[in-house]
């Protein structure tokens, strides 16, 4: 949701995001429940079709899956020794599976869409004092923040070459530490300014 | 528009801003000093994120301290970094972040947020992920996020400090053709430089209250002493 969201106008971008949620439940409910190589098959080929209908490109769809990549090969070979390879294969197809489907719908749902949703199924919980808005928005600067954070080390890193000090790490903690404090502290201003919590 | 009377503010028990008197209104206010003389305290006054020491600030007939929700929702601010503003992962979900709470249709809601996004030339970035775009672009977005809820008064911050001069013009060609009164505080001195009201504050104190070229003229005097 770090702003993957995919524009379209297939009818997986048009379908409720609540619907699109239940949906997923089921599908990972159902693969991790019958968990055999001809389930994964079935729901490896409904994932295809989904992502084809959705007019995903096929470059999009496998960077969902390139974080995976080395738990994968660890996973596989770990339980490949463990447990036989047929077994190895369900539980990384299964995880694999599971990942391209939560991906398919944050590729399809905007932010805007999916917490408006949250806040809605959260709704019950203001009978016990819970300011469902502000749980909404926690999680939405929770994604927004992830960028900025990688910003803040990517530039503390290059300053911290520059400076030849490449293995201290307190050249690498404080400073971003501090920028991210200082950037909490403008982003609370904006948000101020911006009448949220008025 | 904008009071301040016998306006005092003391900061973790260092006075930053001292005996501020002045009414400010007019389409363009700017307003030059050094680092940390006290520019940014005086807007932070105005929409109510500074409350005075002592003395009181009034904006449009009421109190930012007191009446700060009424107050921020006629008064805007845009700060330097535009990285701190930017709420939400795309262009235009961050500009309909900001009518979140105005009743509004769908089709309302979306053609006020095309119609921001047409005001400060990003409409073709409607859909792109905001940390994606360049400094001047996130600056201009932060603009159309505060633009669509329509204030009457925007204060901005140094808008133009993290910005190459190409992005810097086409941020205050936007904030030129706003019909909305605008208070500036800024190190470009050339920005200013035509305005017919600017401050010039030195040491928590307005030191000169003039034209654009004479605010120029005292403020150079001043570094060069």
């Amino acid at each position: 949701m770090i702003g993957i969201y995919h524009p379209g106008t297939s009818w997986l971008h048009r379908a409720p995001p609540g619907l699109k949620l239940v949906i997923l439940l089921l599908f990972t409910t159902t693969i991790v429940i019958f968990r055999s190589l001809p389930v994964l098959a079935g729901a490896a080929l409904f994932i295809f079709i989904a992502y084809a209908l959705a007019r995903i490109p096929m470059g999009l769809a496998l960077k969902q899956l390139r974080p995976l990549r080395w738990i994968v090969l660890l996973l596989m070979a770990f339980q490949w020794w463990l447990l036989g390879w047929e077994r190895a294969f369900e539980i990384v197809g299964t995880l694999v599976l599971a990942v391209a489907a939560a991906a398919l719908i944050t590729l399809t749902t905007t932010t805007t869409a999916m917490l408006a949703t949250l806040e809605r199924m959260l709704t019950p919980a203001r009978f016990i004092g819970v300011d469902t808005e502000k749980v909404a928005l926690v999680l939405t600067l929770t994604i927004r923040v992830v960028p900025v954070i990688a910003d803040i080390v990517g530039s503390v890193r290059d300053a911290r070459r520059a400076r030849g000090l490449e293995r201290n790490a307190r050249a690498f903690v404080t400073p971003v530490v501090i920028r991210t404090v200082g950037y909490s502290h403008d982003l609370g201003d904006a948000l101020i300014a911006r009448g949220v919590g008025d | 528009m904008i009071e301040f009377r016998d306006v005092c503010l003391t900061l973790n028990a260092r006075p930053v801003l001292s005996d501020i008197n002045a009414e400010l209104s007019g389409p363009r206010v700017g307003i030059i000093g050094a680092n940390g003389s006290g520019k940014t305290s005086l807007l932070r006054l105005i929409n109510g994120l500074a409350s005075p020491t002592s003395g009181s600030v009034h904006v449009l007939g009421l109190q930012p301290d007191r009446n700060g929700r009424a107050v921020r929702k006629k008064v805007s601010f845009l700060f330097s970094n535009p990285d701190a503003q930017i709420v939400m992962p795309t262009v235009a979900e961050d500009v309909a972040f900001s009518l979140r709470r105005h009743s509004l249709s769908d089709p309302e809601r979306d053609l006020r947020v095309n119609q921001a996004l047409h005001q400060v030339g990003l409409t073709e970035h409607h859909d792109h992920p905001a940390h994606a775009l360049s400094s001047g672009q996130k600056q201009l977005l932060a603009l159309a996020s505060i633009m669509v809820t329509e204030p009457q008064i925007l204060l901005c911050d140094e808008p133009t400090t993290l910005l190459d001069r190409r992005n810097t013009r086409e941020v205050i060609n936007v904030l030129n053709d706003l019909p909305i009164t605008v208070v500036m505080s800024t190190h470009d001195l050339d920005l200013i430089r035509d305005w017919d009201r600017v401050l010039v504050v030195d040491g928590g104190r307005i030191i000169a209250d003039t034209t654009g070229i004479e605010a120029i003229a005292t403020y150079l005097k001043l570094v060069d002493s």
